[in-house]
């Protein structure tokens, strides 16, 4: 077993430091290319704490919807191959929730600023 | 040193003129740089602008018009009255500097965020939808038989090319696949008009003053094909920057792109535009994972690649918007 502290609270303290400390130093192209690495950073530590749970969701969803077992990939890949040969399609039972669901577990650690993801995340999950 | 080069070019084909001075790469692959300078000149300095592929970088690459297309098309372009950065000087071997053409320099800003926010441009962003409409239609209106020799694109090519691109990258994507079959069910087939198309219309090649546009730039995936691609294309959610509700490049409405489209004497067809923005959003999501593959096979291991490569899933959601609405 690995020490502590954990992979989230390192790679959140140098985003901190990076942020805080170094950030108001730079300007220009340096300062831009800081500002990625500091989002890259902040990326990370969100997959790292939010997608555990929204994957072990998806595979719950996908196995009952295909019938089939597999690791997620694989799930993914038998959903995407039925789509595209249409045997899976909107009208199909739970795809719709499915592909919203996923979609904003993915938006929450890729991109939670993103305007439409806030508009819809702001709907609840009711009106799906 | 570019300078030299550039010197004895400018004094070649500009009178009066002595030299340049400022020589600055703006950005550069490694096929395509953009270069911007001074023409120093008695009667005052000129700004210029080159863009070129440097020497042994002669080949275009896959869907690029290629840099003389480029300049014959600007030309056109000017000609017919769309805002337009003007050609100086299209670059010959004895420039010895490459392939390429050289333009005067458009002052103004490109970067979307500043446009959509910035107090300059207040008085501008409410007719900008409109007259992006009356740009598109001039450019669709240049005869044909003036064009240079262009790559003809269909949408039932796209969505072929879009494929095979998706599926080259093995990461399953069901909503992708979603938009794949929509289009292809969708496919409005070959247009009634095949007419030039800009191919890269949007904010980001869109020069703005608070007057309005100056300029439109990068002409590198111009073809022949259906015009209201480039009407769908300006829609796309990935260039609104948070403006979600103006679907026109964050400016305005689709009405006021139609309408502006409309008094430059060109017809709409909103359901192509529709199709078309399905497209774009797929095609942008599907360069995005291609951004992520450059990234993991080098050489440019840049974290920006990589993070682009994150950007894909905006485009999911932007799709499901599109195709597959809540509350509908």
């Amino acid at each position: 077993m690995q020490d502590e502290p954990t992979p989230t609270e390192l790679v959140k303290a140098v985003a901190d430091f990076l942020r805080n400390d170094i950030a108001p130093l730079l300007s220009g192209h340096q300062a831009f290319k800081l500002r990625v690495g500091i989002n890259a950073l902040d990326l990370v530590v969100r997959q790292l704490t939010q997608a555990a749970p929204a994957e072990a969701a998806e595979q719950v969803r996908l196995k009952e919807m295909l019938g089939e077992d597999g690791a997620l990939l694989e799930l993914n890949r038998v959903l995407a191959s039925r789509i595209a040969d249409g045997s899976v399609g909107l009208e199909t039972a739970g795809l719709k929730e499915h592909l919203w669901q996923t979609t904003l577990d993915k938006l929450a650690v890729d991109q939670p600023n993103y305007a439409s993801y806030k508009r819809e995340a702001g709907r609840g999950r009711d009106d799906a | 040193m570019i300078e030299t080069e550039l010197s004895r070019c400018v004094q070649a084909f500009m009178p009066g003129a002595s030299g340049v001075s400022g020589a600055a790469k703006l950005s550069g692959g490694a096929s395509q740089e953009t270069w911007r300078f001074d023409i120093v000149h008695p009667d005052g300095d000129v700004g210029a602008i080159l863009r070129r592929s440097p020497k042994g970088y002669g080949a275009a690459p896959g869907r690029a018009a290629g840099l003389d297309n480029e300049a014959v098309l600007m030309r056109l372009a000017y000609a017919a009255g769309v805002p337009s950065p003007e050609v100086l000087h299209v670059l010959t071997p004895a420039d010895d500097l490459g392939t390429g053409f050289i333009m005067r320099r458009v002052e103004g800003e490109t970067i979307a965020r500043k446009i959509l926010r910035d107090a300059d441009y207040a008085e501008a962003r409410p007719r900008l939808a409109r007259q992006l409409g009356g740009i598109a239609g001039r450019i669709h209106g240049i005869a044909r038989d003036a064009l240079p020799d262009l790559r003809k694109m269909t949408s039932t090519k796209e969505i072929a090319e879009i494929a095979r691109e998706y599926h080259s990258f093995d990461w399953p994507r069901p909503v992708f696949d979603l938009a794949l079959r929509w289009l292809s069910q969708n496919d409005p087939g070959p247009s009634a008009e095949v007419t030039l198309v800009h191919g890269d219309f949007r904010n980001g090649n869109l020069i703005i003053g608070p007057d309005g546009v100056r300029a439109v730039l990068d002409w590198e995936l111009a073809h022949l094909g259906d015009p209201m691609e480039d009407l769908g294309w300006i829609c796309v959610n990935s260039w609104r920057f948070g403006e979600i509700d103006r679907p026109v490049g964050g400016f305005g409405a689709r009405e006021e792109l139609f309408a502006g489209y409309e008094a430059a004497g060109r017809e709409v067809d909103p359901d192509r535009v529709m199709f078309w923005e399905v497209m774009g959003t797929l095609r942008w999501g599907v360069m995005c994972c291609g951004m992520m593959q450059r990234f993991r096979a080098g050489p440019d291991h840049s974290m920006e690649r990589a993070m682009i490569g994150r950007r894909a899933s905006e485009t999911e959601i932007d799709l499901l918007r599109l195709l597959a609405p809540r509350g509908a």
